[in-house]
């Protein structure tokens, strides 16, 4: 297969970007988004040129380092992966593609298709934790806790912490990430303790970072490479308007 | 034996060393605590977990990972689950049945010691977790569920759907999230260690490079935790993360750390087969599956050149014409032997002509006996995640057609050499989870390495480094004015502006791909005198040839990923030596490594216990000169020592 790959380039995170455009040749169905563009980086070095940047890790859908907002899409045209899932067949021989970086006030351009996700980890250091410390804990099966809530809290901590929500949200909200930790631990018992004080401290974070307001688009629900449900918004919802009555 | 290889395994019966231990050493104050700073390097199970405890217990700890985040840790990739001695099942689990497993799947080649000690944390592991709110598998009646692993005839593996890994890594981030906080843990992401600085023979800090800025940064300490994984992405094609790396281990090496048996890698069986040349890694689908999964060639070699083909189905063989070939080997254990005997199965039937794939080089792991028996729902409950990856990967239905798979290397056992207290022969450094060589011998069990990271991390290391910087709480911050640190930052300049200026013809990855191939084709799943005796030369040549004709494009003072992986591949020549050279000297077949020397009439592996019966640790010279080879006599007191058998 052949493309052509429109993607944007950006020195560093003061200069300005603009986009460009590459061709690129012999391109296998089988080989995924990411593995083109190591050829077109090949290429791209063997013409001593400087290769695009882009973040990427385990190739398998679960670290949350791959990004890349590809012909519009947050990790691209196929549904429920991460960009690294995407294989070329998704797409049209002779097709032109264009990859940008994720564009949030959020989520700084760093270099090239590569941003700083950096307020994520900051979100979830103000309260996306039970305070406990090693040692000390009680036998895991004392307290039995509902395979229904359970599965639940499973379903919200399947977030992979990739940005997807935020860059997809016209609002650059970054709702759907701090529900999927808020709800994951408000469905457990041990999580309940801290759940009003969790929930009123990370969205304070949040909205301290820069990240817009939650307009229910439900955009964040259908880009979500991990089928992440608004359901969870709701739960994060309820927990902050009761921690705030009774502040 | 060197006098620096001294184990310091305690006295005593085994199911008291430990307990034992902790009563004798020495602890610190918590007003000494503060004063004392711990770098801890890698931000996986081992290292988060690690970092997470140690600011909980009021020591200035720094943390570093490459990632964006300490959450993008390869830990994270961890499907299948996490062994601990419950006995929730009432199958008679325990923690001598789980160490005796662990000692036996690890082929004789481990410290009964340590993976005892480890069987006894286990289970606090599993009640750590919980605390955490990590949403481990329950059954309706609300108790944690269980499930079976290779090596294992109990079900002991806790896990959370096919993302373990992910949920015990974000339970080990959100303690180490707590930490950051509070102030008592500083992280610095986007960092790659680049040295150890050693002073007066104690570690005392690293040189890290600000992978964004380029920055060369000294940083200081009282000690060191090296928690930076193994090393098996000098295949370039294995089932690690692409940015996984052995540098900061090889960078230990070279400044005195040993490192032990680095022959023993491990190839897990159940990879989804190389595609192509554009391919950039292998990706694991998890060893759960063997529970429900029958794994399977054809008999006839019409029906596996029909296959190969694209003329015949799988799903279209009658279950007369397949040879179930595990179960046919082995019926104690059936599907779920262990990884090594597992791949070295498979490699066998390929060999003798049935490997399936248009390039004979896969075999067929089968669910319809399962879908069958239970009904699609449950497999899509159990497995629904992995069915999505398989089918997504390879556009194939696996609830319609078996999945192929084929063996890929996963994980090392071999690592940085440590003693009972997890520190290397540095004093003041030390290595935890798979950055080490303590646990696993020969061969890891499935789901044991979860439970290591994690052992090593909350209730080992943190007891264990106590004793050790209990001497050292009269010692000032660590001064990074120090010559050593110049001396280190020096070399690694050197080294960058060596990289740069080289200007050749060919990029990292082009070199890192043939070395990858030597190392499969070489030191790979079958090894022999004259492949391991190529092997050297043609690694030899290669780096020769890595420093002469690479091209690193960009500057050193900015963003560059190709400086980044320029620099890992200069360290891997040296991991690739290493492996050759120790796989030359082991000439026996144990666990993941395979003399083909040395096997049975019936192809079975055979051990050498009266040769090989130790621990080898390798210690560094210079470029140019052989390391040399010291041995830890391993000592078995409480298990006989036998053939490995999962036949009956």
């Amino acid at each position: 297969m052949k493309f052509k790959i429109k993607v944007w380039r950006q020195k560093n995170a003061k200069a300005k970007g603009k986009f460009v455009t590459y061709d690129i040749d012999n391109i296998s169905s089988d080989t995924s988004f990411l593995e083109m563009l190591d050829i077109l980086n090949d290429k791209l070095i063997s013409e001593e040129k400087e290769p695009v940047a882009f973040d990427h890790d385990c190739r398998e859908g679960i670290c949350g380092m791959c990004s890349l907002y590809i012909n519009g899409e947050a990790h691209g045209p196929d549904t429920l992966v991460t960009t690294c899932q995407l294989h070329m067949r998704k797409f049209t021989d002779g097709q032109t593609i264009t990859v940008e970086p994720w564009r949030s006030a959020g989520f700084p351009v760093v270099k090239d298709l590569i941003v700083n996700r950096g307020a994520f980890d900051k979100i979830l250091q103000a309260g996306g934790f039970i305070s406990v410390n090693t040692g000390g804990a009680q036998d895991a099966n004392t307290v039995p806790i509902s395979k229904k809530d359970a599965d639940e809290s499973m379903d919200a901590a399947a977030c992979v912490g990739c940005g997807a929500c935020v860059a997809t949200c016209k609002n650059g909200s970054a709702m759907l990430f701090v529900a999927a930790r808020v709800s994951s631990l408000a469905k457990l018992p041990q999580g309940r303790i801290e759940g009003a004080v969790r929930a009123k401290a990370m969205v304070a974070k949040m909205d301290e970072l820069g990240f817009g307001a939650c307009t229910n688009t439900g955009a964040c629900q259908a880009e979500c490479p991990k089928g992440i449900s608004i359901s969870h918004i709701a739960r994060l919802n309820r927990e902050f308007l009761s921690a705030k009555l009774h502040d | 034996m060197s006098e620096k290889l001294i184990s310091k395994i305690p006295e005593g019966p085994l199911a008291e060393k430990w307990t034992k231990h902790k009563a004798a050493i020495k602890v610190v104050s918590p007003a000494n605590k503060r004063k004392l700073d711990i770098i801890v390097v890698g931000t996986g199970l081992g290292g988060a977990s690690a970092a997470a405890t140690l600011g909980e217990l009021g020591y200035n700890v720094k943390i570093f990972c490459i990632s964006d985040s300490p959450r993008r840790a390869h830990s994270i990739a961890a499907q299948g689950g996490i062994n601990a001695a419950k006995n929730y099942q009432n199958d008679n689990d325990s923690v001598w049945r789980l160490f005796y497993d662990t000692i036996k799947g690890g082929d004789y080649r481990a410290r009964e010691a340590n993976v005892h000690r480890l069987a006894e944390v286990s289970n606090g592991i599993i009640d750590q977790c919980v605390a955490q709110g990590v949403p481990f598998a329950r059954d309706y009646g609300g108790q944690l569920d269980n499930r079976s692993f290779g090596g294992a005839q109990v079900s002991r593996t806790f896990y959370a759907r096919g993302q373990t890994g992910q949920q015990l890594l974000l339970g080990a981030y959100a303690s180490l999230n707590r930490q950051i906080a509070k102030g008592s843990v500083k992280s610095f992401t986007r960092h790659e260690m680049l040295d150890l600085v050693v002073v007066n023979g104690k570690a005392r800090g690293i040189i890290a490079r600000n992978l964004v800025t380029g920055e060369i940064e000294r940083h200081g300490a009282h000690a060191v935790v090296l928690a930076t994984g193994g090393y098996g992405n000098v295949y370039f094609l294995s089932t690690n993360a692409m940015n996984s790396n052995g540098s900061a281990a090889i960078q230990c090496y070279r400044k005195g750390a040993f490192f032990g048996n680095p022959c023993f890698a491990q190839i897990h069986p159940t990879c989804i087969p190389k595609h192509g040349d554009q391919q950039s890694k292998l990706t694991l689908m998890s060893e759960s599956l063997r529970n429900d999964g029958r794994i399977w060639v054809p008999k006839k070699q019409e029906d596996v050149k029909r296959l190969r083909a694209g003329t015949l189905k799988a799903s279209h063989i009658p279950e007369s014409e397949r040879d179930y070939y595990l179960e046919r080997r082995y019926p104690a254990f059936g599907n779920l032997v262990p990884r090594d005997v597992a791949s070295r199965a498979a490699k066998e039937r390929c060999d003798a002509g049935y490997g399936v794939n248009n390039t004979g080089l896969a075999v067929f792991l089968d669910f319809s006996s399962a879908i069958q028996r239970l009904g699609k729902k449950v497999i899509e409950q159990r497995y629904g995640n992995l069915f999505q990856m398989y089918e997504k990967i390879t556009d194939v239905n696996p609830y319609e057609e078996p999945m192929m798979i084929y063996p890929a290397i996963h994980y090392t056992m071999g690592g940085i050499w440590v003693d009972y207290n997890l520190m290397t022969t540095i004093p003041g450094l030390y290595a935890i989870g798979e950055a080490n060589f303590s646990d696993h011998g020969g061969n890891r069990l499935g789901a044991s390495a979860l439970m290591q990271g994690l052992a090593d991390g909350y209730f080992i290391l943190p007891y264990t480094i106590g004793d050790y910087l209990s001497a050292d709480i009269q010692t000032p911050k660590i001064d990074t004015g120090l010559p050593e640190f110049a001396e280190a930052e020096k070399t690694v300049r050197e080294k960058i502006n060596r990289l740069m200026n080289i200007r050749g013809k060919r990029t990292v990855d082009s070199i890192h791909k043939e070395l990858g191939n030597i190392m499969w084709e070489y030191v790979g799943m079958a090894r022999n005198e004259n492949g391991l005796k190529i092997a050297l030369e043609e690694i030899e040549k290669l780096k020769n040839e890595f420093w002469e004709n690479v091209y690193v494009p960009g500057t050193a003072d900015e963003f560059n990923q190709e400086l980044e992986k320029a620099l890992r591949l200069a360290d891997n020549f040296e991991i690739a030596r290493l492996m050759t050279l120790d796989a030359q000297n082991r000439f026996e077949s144990c666990g993941g490594h395979l003399r083909e020397e040395m096997q049975t009439e019936d192809g079975e592996a055979k051990r050498d216990d009266e040769k090989f019966m130790y621990v080898s640790a390798w210690e560094y010279k210079d470029e140019n000169t052989l390391p040399e080879l010291h041995k830890e006599p391993l000592k078995y007191e409480f298990v006989k020592v036998a053939t490995r058998n999962y036949k009956d």
